[in-house]
């Protein structure tokens, strides 16, 4: 037998640390460590420094003082001796509240634009190009101006919704539109409303086991059922029937002018709604083009098998167009919500308490503490831009090809 | 490798204490050195601080900015100023970026004392007020429950309205503008019924109006607003200066000497105090650190208290501001400048 | 029975061909193919004329016939009274005075000809970049434009920008030297090392000497003097020039397999990105301050254009880390089999083609920057948008919005719009050279 002799382990030397591939990326990665903890210390001991100098402290204390001002809009209970916590709280409900709206409307707007701007009637296509280069080629923050200004100046102010006025309130009374707002109806929820309520989403429940009955039908038999109507019906005739059934336990409250102003029902504030308006106006300008373009990468060929299979164009349209412009779509889409919720934060240019407005400006304006508050804000950015990738990309992931 | 790291380790150390290095001296000898006072003012205020066509700064707050730099460097063109929004502006003063804040900042104890702010006087004292078109009817702010009201964010203004409602029991509804022109253009379009900012700001705001004749100031003032110059805590020499430069223009107005006369006066007259202030008796202005005619300089090019009011928002101009609590104690104003001596 | 002849029933030449019927040719046929081929295009197509016109009527006698001469709205508000009754134009008189203001800030006047200089100098400079084939010479504009337009925009001796300029030639020629010698690994550490001390210690006694021998100087324009559109330009274009380095070194740092260097890109990249310019403005505006040594203080111009750089190199990152994602794998297997280590490969083949196909990324990057300049309007910078808060604080022209609005839009729209068109007809190009 052969005796295989282990060759002598060389010993470490230092300059193989510089030397040596592969030690080499250690050493590099080592002193980048080292450097960037060296870094943060400098940072971290100006900070100390600094502060020591101007007689602060890094002290979260002033959340739980008394906040002093008061907040037009808020989705929880806030008035002006709440404390600075509870302002910043209401501050974030409202940048969720303004970035999901947005994120809705910028996505219908999109998808609308996107495909006119196909269209083959010229004059929508131009129109829509006009829109998507207006709203992209232009700041936002001057969007948000002009649409509050044009808000501003062309609706009619409550007082000329007085008798005798030029202005009145539209669908029997019940809406009124004013520089001040869009006033609606508010649902007021009385006795047995928990029982509506279970059986609307009990009729829900039975819509979504009727499509699924429906399908596996389809499957076996390729008789197509009327889903939409039916299952339409089964939920407004279900609901409506119990609604009357209990005494009509939900009731409306309308707005009505009194004194300065509307009272009761539901204000949607001017600047929630220009706010709400120039980010999806802005942002659906950039879906319209994601949209189009998701659009256009699917290969003409597709449709035109899918005529040759008999599929009618709605049908080809969505089971075979759209799911696979979506996977094209649903990258950009993402990003461009995380840029919505980020631009929400341009808020206070209209005046609407986001967190930006609440937190990041009076509450630091008023306590002098722009450490913790900035520092507060960065991480509530933060945290929502991670929590909103994360679940887009499980949605990604889910419509994504799969066995790739 | 440990040569590399001793290296780097050098470099980053050598490169903090060079920073370290540029150690902080007084604000006047800074000043001094530099040629050039940076005094932050407003974005822009109407009849405080606004650039003109060719971009010069003017306006009343700006013309404290002026004084001091006359009192320091003789020349009263010698500022930059720096435009800061209410958020920016205490950071921008705390952290040295500018010598002096004069941009109508309220003197409120939280400011002076836990910000750590010296406020040297007040150049000009205002009260919040509310202004609401003729026609809806009211002629006192205690009718205005349920009001929706216009106003500016990141300003004592919005406690003291807060704390006005509260007091009275009654419900208003807030819209926070960002700007004054934004609230101004809310106001006249009626999407809010009510505007509330200092009694300055709405008389300037309603002068600018198509017909100003529409809109009523209301009688209540329901907050003090004394508005002033402030410097840093701590340096001392640097707020007498900012202090005695306001209030020499104080005591000018009072002892009548105004930018035309004062080369005349300067030459010396019988009454001592103005000699003493002009700097042709005493050495006022070598206790300051300044030269003697540092007063002189204020008064020659940026003129008395008065002038400056007159020129700026006065009531030939078209903000027309009459002046009230502003008028020298000897006509029943606040104005009180201590003895020069 | 005598027959006809069949030749009369042949015809031996074509019928000529007819005329089409009416609605299928020229503007007819056009009109019903693409304006009212159904019933719901011909409805859209109704409704959209209708918009169109009802815009149009209400804002073209506006915008036409403003008044151009006034000293003041009130001025304008007595001409248009003069006008009739309920007449409604526009007062443009407020850009006819103040136009050069929203455009240089207070640059003084018998000064603009520094920044339109620099910027055509600049958009000489770019050239090689964007329009890929140039002639050499044009390179070394490329490379010096960035001293000479930071002298023609400020001022002050042209020796500080050429000793500048000098360290990094020094910084060059002694890479190439180390590079050569045994010390060959060291060379990166040991330039930068040489550039930070030349900087430290040696950049401005060197102007001073240059200056004191031969002075050429401008008069020096302090930052605070640059405004407006200019303000916005400087801003966009510092930001993305300097992010562009950062930007390529943190997109190989997040694709690099270092575990340390990965992770700290990735962690920079993601902390930027997720959290609004805005915010990051108002930390170089508040902040900044507390994270220096004490007493150090730079102007605000110069903390938002670093802090703008950050922000753009984090966007700048993920445009390249796409572009080299594109690359297909064969080309970094191909350098590697040519003997080129991590750098040399990267420099001479992977970089330059991923760079090429990022290039329009690279300019919606910098539309987008560019027209994020006007936030900086909340830590009060005089942009165009913070010079109209500015210049109805007057009280001239107290009281006047859209005019201003409109002149600001028109703008950024005609710059973005043409960068982006121009984004456009590169993607083509690359497209149709890739394919």
């Amino acid at each position: 037998m052969m005796k295989v002799t282990e060759p002598p382990k060389p010993l470490f030397q230092l300059r193989q640390l510089i030397y040596d591939t592969k030690y080499r990326s250690l050493t590099v990665q080592a002193i980048a460590m080292c450097l960037l903890v060296l870094f943060f210390s400098w940072l971290v001991n100006n900070t100390i420094q600094n502060l020591t100098a101007l007689g602060k402290d890094f002290d979260f204390g002033f959340l739980t003082n008394i906040a002093g001002y008061d907040i037009n809009q808020r989705l929880i209970e806030y008035s002006s001796t709440s404390t600075h916590g509870r302002a910043a709280l209401v501050g974030i409900l409202n940048t969720l509240l303004v970035a999901v709206l947005g994120c809705a409307l910028a996505t219908m707007i999109g998808i609308v634009a996107g495909v006119l701007r196909l269209s083959k009637n010229w004059i929508i296509a131009r129109l829509m190009t006009i829109y998507v280069e207006g709203f992209r080629n232009v700041p936002l923050l001057l969007w948000i101006l002009i649409i509050f200004a044009v808000m501003t100046e062309s609706t009619p102010g409550p007082r000329d919704f007085r008798a005798g006025g030029s202005a009145s309130m539209m669908l029997f009374d019940s809406v009124a539109i004013s520089n001040r707002g869009v006033y609606i109806p508010f649902p007021v929820w009385g006795e047995g409303s928990g029982i509506l309520i279970f059986v609307f989403l009990l009729s829900l429940i039975s819509v979504w086991i009727f499509k699924r009955i429906a399908a596996s039908r389809q499957q076996q038999t390729g008789i197509i059922l009327p889903t939409f109507w039916i299952s339409t019906g089964i939920v407004i005739i279900s609901s409506i029937m119990t609604f009357f059934v209990l005494g009509q336990p939900v009731s409306l409250d309308y707005p009505t002018l009194g004194g300065f102003n509307f009272r009761g029902g539901l204000q949607l504030r001017n600047s929630l709604i220009a706010l709400w308006l120039a980010l999806s106006l802005y942002t659906g300008a950039f879906i319209a083009e994601i949209v189009r373009s998701g659009i256009l990468s699917v290969s003409k060929g597709q449709t035109e098998a899918a005529y040759a299979l008999g599929l009618r164009p709605n049908r080809t349209m969505n089971l075979v167009i759209l799911p696979q412009a979506l996977r094209v779509i649903i990258p950009p889409l993402i990003s461009q919500y995380l840029n919505l919720t980020k631009n929400s934060s341009l808020a206070i240019a209209v005046g609407y308490m986001d967190v930006r407005s609440t937190l990041g400006g009076i509450t630091i304006n008023q306590t002098g503490r722009e450490l913790e508050g900035m520092l507060m804000l960065g991480l509530f950015y933060l945290l929502a831009s991670l929590v909103i990738s994360a679940v887009m990309n499980i949605y990604n992931n889910s419509v994504k090809l799969k066995g790739r | 490798m440990k040569k590399l790291f001793l290296s780097c380790l050098s470099v980053a150390l050598l490169g903090g204490i060079a920073m370290a290095g540029g150690h902080e001296k007084g604000t006047l000898a800074a000043v001094k050195e530099r040629g050039k006072l940076v005094c932050g003012s407003n974005t822009g205020l109407v009849g405080f601080a606004a650039p003109d066509a060719s971009g010069n700064w003017q306006g009343f707050d700006v013309d404290m900015c002026r004084a001091v730099a006359a009192a320091v460097l003789g020349d009263p063109s010698a500022v930059e100023y720096v435009p800061l929004t209410t958020g920016t502006r205490f950071t921008a003063l705390a952290s040295g970026e500018v010598d002096m804040l004069s941009r109508n900042t309220t003197w409120t104890f939280s400011r002076d004392v836990d910000l750590k702010f010296e406020f040297t006087g007040v150049n000009y004292y205002d009260g919040q007020g509310f202004m609401v078109p003729k026609s809806l009817g009211v002629t006192s702010a205690t009718e205005l429950d349920g009001a929706t009201v216009c106003i500016q964010t990141g300003t004592t203004t919005e406690l003291n309205l807060a704390d006005f409602f509260r007091v009275n029991g009654m419900n208003y509804e807030p819209v926070p503008v960002e700007t004054n022109s934004e609230a101004q253009q809310q106001y006249l379009a009626n999407a809010c019924d009510v505007y509330t900012t200092d009694a300055s700001g709405l008389a300037a705001t309603r002068a600018s109006f198509e017909n100003p004749g529409d809109h009523v100031v209301l009688p209540e003032i329901i907050s003090k607003e004394p508005l002033g110059p402030l410097v840093r805590h701590g340096d001392h020499e640097w707020g007498d200066v900012v202090r005695w430069s306001l209030n020499a223009m104080v005591a000018a107005e009072e002892y009548g000497v105004t930018s035309q006369n004062v080369a005349e006066m300067a030459k010396g007259t019988n009454n001592p105090e103005i000699n003493r202030l002009l700097g042709s008796e005493g050495n006022l202005g070598e206790m300051l650190g300044l030269s003697p005619d540092w007063a002189r300089n204020i008064i020659s090019t940026v003129g008395n208290y008065g002038e400056s009011f007159e020129r700026n928002i006065g009531s030939s101009t078209p903000i027309g501001l009459a002046r009230g609590l502003n008028a020298q104690w000897t006509d029943g104003g606040l104005l009180y400048s201590p003895p020069f001596r | 029975m005598n027959r006809p002849s069949s030749k009369l029933f042949v015809r031996t030449e074509l019928i000529p061909a007819k005329t089409p019927p009416l609605s299928e040719i020229g503007v007819a046929k056009w009109v019903r193919e693409n304006l009212f081929s159904n019933t719901l295009n011909s409805i859209l197509t109704i409704l959209s004329f209708f918009l169109i016109y009802w815009l149009l009527a209400q804002i073209l006698p506006w915008m036409t016939q403003g008044v151009w001469e006034a000293g003041s709205l009130n001025e304008c508000r007595k001409i248009r009274e003069s006008l009739g009754e309920s007449t409604n134009v526009a007062c443009w008189a407020v850009i006819n005075e103040r136009w050069n203001q929203l455009l240089f800030g207070f640059y003084p006047p018998e000064s603009y000809w520094r920044p339109i200089l620099a910027l055509i100098l600049f958009s000489f400079a770019i050239s090689p970049v964007l329009f890929i084939s140039v002639r050499k010479e044009l390179y070394l504009l490329t490379f010096t434009s960035p001293f000479l337009c930071y002298w023609l925009l400020w001022g002050n001796t042209v020796w500080g920008p050429v000793s500048a300029a000098f360290s990094f030639l020094l910084g060059i020629l002694l890479f190439q030297q180390i590079s050569r010698s045994k010390l060959s690994i060291l060379s990166v550490p040991i330039t930068f090392v040489f550039v930070v001390l030349y900087w430290w210690f040696l950049l401005t006694p060197v102007a001073e000497q240059l200056d004191s021998f031969i002075p050429i100087s401008l008069t020096y324009i302090p930052s605070k003097e640059f405004g407006g559109f200019m303000l916005a330009l400087i801003i966009g274009i510092t930001g993305i020039i300097l992010s562009l380095p950062i930007g390529i070194l943190l997109a190989l740092g997040r694709q690099s397999k270092l575990l340390i260097i990965n992770k700290i890109c990735v962690f920079f990249i993601e902390i930027i990105r997720g959290v609004p310019l805005i915010v990051w403005l108002f930390t170089a505006s508040l902040l900044l301050n507390y994270f220096l040594p004490p007493g150090t203080n730079f102007d605000l111009m110069l903390r938002v254009v670093i802090m703008v750089t950050l922000f753009a190199s984090a966007y700048m990152a993920e445009v390249i880390r796409g572009g080299l994602a594109a690359l297909p794998v064969g080309q970094h297997e191909g350098s590697s089999s040519l003997g080129l280590n991590y750098w040399q490969s990267m420099r001479l083949i992977i970089l330059p083609q991923a760079l090429k196909i990022s290039i329009p990324g690279i300019v919606n990057t910098f539309i987008g920057l560019f027209k994020d300049t006007t936030l900086v309007v909340f830590i009060g910078l005089l942009d165009p948008i913070g010079l109209s808060n500015a210049i109805r604080a007057t009280t001239d022209w107290n009281g006047i919005y859209w005019e201003l609005f409109i002149f600001i839009g028109l703008l950024f729209f005609v710059c973005c719009f043409s960068m982006s068109r121009y984004s456009q007809f590169l993607e083509r190009r690359l497209q149709t050279e890739h394919r």
